[in-house]
């Protein structure tokens, strides 16, 4: 899922503009699970803008499904045709899709999106993926170095990996290669290590373009 | 003598068995090129090649390549580092050509430390290519005459191939995890094509010389040139920060005791790095030393002069 968390009050009070009519609107999806910006969420920073002192008449709340597809964007036409600026707890995804949606509304957002990753324990989100567009899992014990090291390094730990940690946060970051070495070594894998894994393809990224996926045998 | 790859001082040194000696300089913060210039004179008689830093610690220096073209004009021999963490494969191979282009005949490639650590910590990172990737890089430019995209070096079809020819220069770090992984990381990069090592600052001697004796087991000191690298200890702050904050330096407790009991670190430190200094030097598969010695090179002609290491034998 995609993991977000929210600005900080000030920050999203600073970036508002006074107004008459507030919509402040939650996603029930990814931002639901990681806490960020769901139906509660939403209730919670509609309260503490109301209680800020700023000069805003009425701050009202909603929660869509999934503000990333249009297909639950329209259940908010009635709300948002009454506000003046939608402020959005979706990820930026969502928040670009409400702006795409009611093109003569101002959007703004309410969280900073982090990550594609999970949950660990309760109140601890982890990043997984980088999407890169190019997966090699398979080389590396199901665990990705582009995500997991520092430094994405391709061909092991490089010399800051210390006690499994590392170095630029050796208290509390894992070393993904030190990670990795030690599952490949419980599968009885390791020699793995010893191919040269030649330089990334990063084209397939964000590195290459903007991206999208066309898919001609499901297009109507 | 075996054909030489790059026909540089280091190269025919260490072709010839001889002891090798490499220092450090890191280049200055600002354009005032007195800096450079106290610090190559520091250097310039006692080491055979010396090690242009690629902004160490992620903190904004002059570049490696602008300050080794400053030392070739001078008639000395640099090792440019070449970090992965600044720039893409595009822009390697640029300064590479460059570089070649103004007499640098060694490339040390690094990983490069994390930006956090510098002075820029909100810039982004490249790291499109990573150490062994680069090695790799390097080789194949020279000994294949091509670019990493696989075009061959030269202005146009009709034109000859004129390839940048390195030595080439990795780092190890004996001292890091997972332990059992350090020789392996080694041996990956001497495939890769790294022709001389220098190590991370070595203190704890009986780890190294464990990693050193793996080394040979596997017949790695046949096919790469391995320099030790040594750090002076010169103050109870920089014991004390290199224990305690610095990743994959290892200091032994009885090294630390023996520093911090001394009356005068300083002259400890330096003692401790000659008694370093004899035992690499008797250690089997051991080419040479690489001097850090981190705004200090006034000590590296003591060191090297103190270690009978003087004067340093001509390449031709």
């Amino acid at each position: 899922m995609i993991v977000a968390e929210q600005k900080p009050i000030q920050e999203i009070l600073a970036a508002l503009p006074e107004v008459d009519n507030l919509l402040v609107a939650g996603c029930d999806t990814c931002v639901t699970v990681c806490m960020a910006g769901g139906d509660k969420e939403a209730r919670v920073l509609c309260a503490a803008i109301r209680m800020s002192g700023k000069k805003i008449r009425n701050v009202e709340t909603v929660s869509i499904e999934r503000q990333c597809d249009r297909e639950f964007l329209s259940e908010l036409s009635d709300k948002v045709s009454r506000a003046d600026v939608v402020l959005s707890m979706a990820c930026g995804a969502g928040v670009q899709m409400l702006s795409d949606f009611f093109p003569a509304t101002i959007v703004q957002p309410a969280l900073n999106t982090l990550f594609m990753g999970s949950t660990e324990e309760a109140g601890y989100w982890l990043e997984r993926c980088l999407g890169c567009g190019d997966c090699s899992l398979e080389l590396t014990a199901g665990i990705c170095p582009k995500t997991r090291c520092s430094k994405g390094l391709m061909n092991g730990p490089c010399g800051g990996s210390v006690g499994g940690k590392c170095e630029v946060d050796p208290k509390s970051l894992d070393c993904g290669w030190d990670l990795i070495y030690k599952r490949l070594k419980s599968l009885g894998r390791i020699e793995r290590l010893m191919d040269i894994q030649p330089p990334r393809n990063w084209s397939r990224a964000h590195d290459g373009r903007p991206r999208s996926v066309i898919r001609k045998d499901v297009r109507l | 003598m075996s054909k030489l790859k790059s026909g540089s001082t280091l190269e025919r040194l260490l072709d010839r068995g001889e002891f090798v000696v490499t220092a450090e300089l890191g280049p200055p913060r600002s354009v005032d090129p007195k800096v450079l210039d106290d610090k190559i004179s520091a250097l310039k008689d006692s080491a055979d090649a010396i090690n242009i830093t690629d902004n160490q610690t992620s903190i904004v220096r002059v570049s490696s390549i602008a300050a080794a073209a400053y030392l070739v004009r001078q008639g000395l021999e640099p090792v440019v580092q070449v970090a992965c963490r600044d720039r893409n494969r595009i822009a390697i191979q640029s300064d590479l050509l460059g570089a070649a282009l103004s007499g640098v005949k060694n490339i040390l490639c690094i990983t490069g430390d994390h930006q956090c650590f510098g002075d820029h910590p909100q810039a982004k990172q490249v790291y499109d290519i990573d150490s062994v990737q680069l090695i790799q890089m390097v080789r194949d430019m020279r000994d294949r005459g091509v670019f990493q995209g696989g075009q061959e070096i030269r202005n146009s079809k009709k034109a000859e191939i004129h390839e940048p020819r390195f030595l080439i220069g990795a780092v190890e770090n004996p001292f890091a995890d997972p332990m059992e992984w350090r020789v392996s990381r080694l041996e990956k990069k001497v495939n890769a094509g790294a022709d001389f090592i220098q190590t991370q600052c070595v203190y704890d001697m009986e780890r190294f010389a464990a990693w050193m004796r793996e080394v040979v087991e596997r017949g790695l000191h046949s096919r790469v040139k391995i320099l030790a690298g040594l750090t002076p200890i010169r103050s109870l702050g920089m014991l004390k920060h290199m224990k305690e904050n610095v990743a994959g330096i290892a200091i032994p407790d009885s090294l630390a005791e023996r520093l911090g009991a001394a009356k005068d670190i300083k002259a400890e430190g330096l003692r401790v790095c000659l008694e370093q200094i004899e035992r690499l030097r008797a250690m089997e598969g051991v080419a040479g030393i690489h001097l850090m010695t981190v705004e200090w090179e006034a000590a590296v002609p003591q060191i090297v002069g103190a270690a009978g290491l003087l004067p340093r034998p001509k390449a031709a």
